[in-house]
């Protein structure tokens, strides 16, 4: 009985035992942390639906044919180095600078519309080049409609993090900003850079 | 009544109060009755069926008036058939049971059990029932557009549902339950976030992990299934949209003819539409039962007036479950063409996740073993809960062995299978649920013996329908056809189809005793008392209305686990949670 007493006051004064976050951090980060997990799955959905597809296409195209791999390797390096930039914004907010939040939330958005623009560029070109959602030059329909897909919902994410980042960003211009919000947008950012390192990986390497 | 408080100090307009508020409590609410209703609708499109299935083609003149193109002549179109099964099967499983469990009982609940003034982020909430409510409009508009409702089933496989030539209510339609699929995942997102930081984070002082309520597990681990597996419903469901508006071929093969015409789809595969269907269809149902376990338990434990056993086995069953619930997809693949290879893992896989359902159920079974059992109203419907769930569970082992599921598939057996571990053990939850906190909600106490009557009805109706069907599987009634009778090996098992339906039309007729009760009790039932079942759970702590923000100045303050019933000291049996700590002496946690 004693034992267990004691266990249960260890517990209390843990941070497990109830009035505040077990993990001290705000409610909104752990929340991004769980939508974070529930997004991943959907993009983990469709990567195996590729891979899948890939499976049991006869054959598959060669992307580095396909695509031009200089474009690709830029716009991968501009959207992590945007991730590198996001983090300073972030220290930047956590010491109260809201000048300094601002000019790097800025680049990282400036990233995000470098990385943008070459997709915009990249999708021109391969619709210029004949491929469709249910054709394309080069093999099986599916490798288009992958490409289509998992870029484009990508992509859809890439651009709804801008957005928040520039909200963010004027929120930290005006001076009402806190480091939490910076912090959870960024978290969302580091993810996006996260499923691309995956995307990359998956469709354009192997 | 009184289903709020309605207190001077909270001047809000009656729109921002009832219908757009924010208030946990009311989101609850809302969820209940939106799940309630659809739940009437849901039954009489079975209640349909049931008529076709035990009369088959028989003309039924009045029914044409309602629907004048599947009821054609008064007689059910095969076509007409399969959509009401489709979206009986589709409303049922995710618009009603999921919604119902941590929608209603999950947003009223978890706030109050842990000590929380309202969810985390009660806007999310509110938006949360609004996308809800739209979705299920979309879904039950399927019924009224060109063509009618899908026919391709609640699984809707491919090639069936990715093709809008494939049948009338493939193209409006099953584009319609497609975007009302993809709104209520978005729905159920916004929840879920929501109810998995409030437990996380928002626990008054003392409320520990090993002090939450049982239900509180329950809803936790449902909602970490929610969070892992509705996301790729989510992404399965914009391929079928690309497929069937895009053009594109992921689940269809090549050299496809549907009418005289040969689809122009080539290089896909329906086994991929089946594998990530069933990888959020089969933990769906833990999304289901897991919360009613919770209830269950929750009542169980306070009516044997005795400390709960298991508490942390519980627990840790639960967790288990949610991390099995997501290996065992493939059972429902069996005989698609899948690898049998793969068939073995999914097999071993299922019995495996039988092990913490079984031991979730020895420990109910040894909680009530020497107890002082108070058969209350909702105590009857929580131990038919058990009932039902024991019984379906081994039909479970059956259709969970591939060896024998090659014999039974695609029968009644399943029919009945599923619908006593999915469907009925989680209804007699929920109404266990609606019993015991009907007097928290409204101040009064609901009938005892009309809620008994409505029990005995019911357990005896559910068993007669669905024992029957696994009786009519085995004998090979096959589980998508609309006149049985054509076929020469079915014809003497028709009697029981027609049982079957008489049993039916009584379960449906007995839940009109518990609108009855429900609608006399909200107005003129007797005035409860502030903690009538004499609980220790938090929410019976709470003033009585319930106010916005539930608690006064302060959070209450927990001391020890939820379940400390027969006290030794005499006075009283319990200890509520939130009891001041000097009274703890000498007692366990």
């Amino acid at each position: 009985m004693d034992a267990s007493i004691a266990e249960q006051q260890r517990i209390l004064a843990s941070d497990w035992g109830g009035g505040k976050s077990p993990f001290g951090t705000s409610w909104s980060k752990f929340m991004m942390w769980i939508f974070i997990i529930s997004d991943a799955l959907t993009f983990a959905g469709f990567l195996v639906a590729y891979g899948f597809m890939r499976s049991i296409s006869p054959e598959w195209p060669d992307q580095t044919q396909v695509f031009d791999m200089r474009l690709i390797t830029f716009m991968t390096f501009a959207l992590i180095s945007s991730s590198a930039v996001m983090a300073c914004a972030v220290g930047a907010a956590r010491a109260g600078d809201a000048k300094a939040a601002f000019k790097f939330l800025v680049l990282t958005i400036g990233g995000g519309i470098i990385f943008l623009g070459c997709q915009v560029y990249e999708w021109s070109h391969f619709i210029g080049e004949g491929a469709t959602l249910t054709s394309n030059p080069w093999g099986v329909a599916q490798f288009a409609a992958s490409f289509f897909l998992i870029t484009g919902f990508h992509g859809f994410h890439v651009l709804s993090g801008v957005f928040i980042l520039a909200v963010v960003a004027i929120r930290a211009a005006m001076g009402k900003y806190s480091a939490d919000s910076v912090e959870n947008a960024g978290l969302y950012w580091h993810f996006i850079d996260v499923v691309w390192v995956f995307v990359f990986a998956f469709f354009y390497l192997m | 009544m009184y289903l709020v408080e309605t207190g001077s100090e909270h001047k809000a307009g009656f729109i921002r109060k009832y219908v757009f508020s924010t208030d946990h409590k009311i989101v609850g609410l809302q969820y209940f009755f939106t799940a309630f209703a659809m739940a009437i609708f849901g039954g009489l499109l079975s209640i349909l069926m049931r008529l076709q299935l035990g009369w088959p083609s028989r003309m039924w003149p009045m029914l044409e008036t309602i629907f004048p193109v599947g009821m054609a002549g008064g007689v059910m179109s095969p076509e007409f058939y399969l959509a009401l099964q489709t979206m009986h099967g589709t409303i049922m499983a995710i618009f009603v049971l999921t919604a119902l469990f941590t929608g209603a009982f999950g947003n009223y609940l978890i706030p109050l059990q842990i000590g929380a003034r309202d969810m985390a982020f009660p806007l999310l909430n509110m938006l949360s029932y609004w996308v809800y409510l739209l979705s299920c409009i979309v879904l039950v508009l399927a019924f009224f557009v060109e063509g009618g409702a899908p026919i391709s089933g609640w699984t809707a496989y491919a090639p069936l549902s990715a093709i809008p030539e494939s049948g009338p209510g493939q193209a409006m339609g099953q584009n319609l339950w497609l975007v009302a699929i993809a709104l209520f995942t978005v729905s159920s997102m916004m929840g879920v976030l929501n109810y998995i930081t409030t437990i996380v984070q928002a626990r008054t002082k003392g409320m520990t992990m090993s002090r939450v309520p049982l239900n509180i597990w329950g809803m936790l681990s449902a909602s970490i299934i929610s969070i892992m597996v509705f996301p790729v419903l989510l992404g399965a469901g914009v391929l079928l949209l690309a497929d069937r508006i895009g053009g594109t071929s992921f689940f269809v093969p090549a050299g496809l003819v549907m009418g005289d015409k040969l689809i122009p789809h080539s290089g896909g595969h329906p086994l991929l539409w089946q594998h990530l269907f069933w990888f959020f269809g089969h933990p769906e149902v833990y999304i289901v039962i897991v919360p009613a376990m919770g209830i269950a338990a929750e009542i169980i434990a306070t009516f044997i007036r005795k400390p709960v056993f298991g508490y942390r086995i519980m627990a840790g069953c639960w967790i288990a479950v949610v991390a099995l619930s997501m290996v065992v997809w493939g059972h429902h693949m069996f005989v698609s063409g899948m690898n049998p290879f793969l068939g073995g893992f999914f097999a071993l896989a299922t019995l495996l996740i039988t092990v913490p359902s079984a031991i979730l159920v020895l420990c109910w079974v040894v909680s009530l073993y020497g107890a002082r059992i108070q058969f209350t109203t909702p105590m009857l419907f929580a131990l038919g809960f058990v009932s039902i769930f024991v019984t379906g569970g081994l039909g479970g082992f059956f259709l969970g062995s591939a060896w024998t599921d090659i014999q039974l598939h695609d029968t009644y057996f399943v029919v009945g299978h599923f619908h006593l571990t999915m469907a009925m053990s989680p209804l007699f939850a929920a109404f266990a649920g609606v019993y015991y906190w009907f007097p928290r909600i409204s101040g009064r106490m609901m009938n005892e013996r009309l809620g008994r009557v409505h029990f005995w009805i019911s357990i005896a109706g559910a068993y007669a329908i669905f024992l029957t069907m696994h009786v009519m599987g085995v004998g090979g009634m096959l589980r998508h056809s609309y006149d049985t009778t054509q076929y020469d090996f079915l014809k003497h098992l028709q009697p029981l189809n027609v049982f079957v339906s008489f049993a039916a039309f009584a379960l449906a007729a007995s839940q009109l005793i518990f609108i009855l009760n429900f609608l006399v009790s909200l107005f003129r039932g007797p005035r409860a008392e502030a903690n009538p079942w004499k609980a220790n759970t938090l929410e019976w702590a709470a003033p009585a209305p319930i106010p916005h923000g539930n608690w006064g100045a302060v959070t209450p303050e927990v001391h020890r686990w939820p379940y400390d019933y027969m006290v030794p000291d005499g006075g009283e049996d319990f200890l509520p949670q939130n009891a001041p700590a000097a009274v703890l002496e000498n007692k366990r946690f």
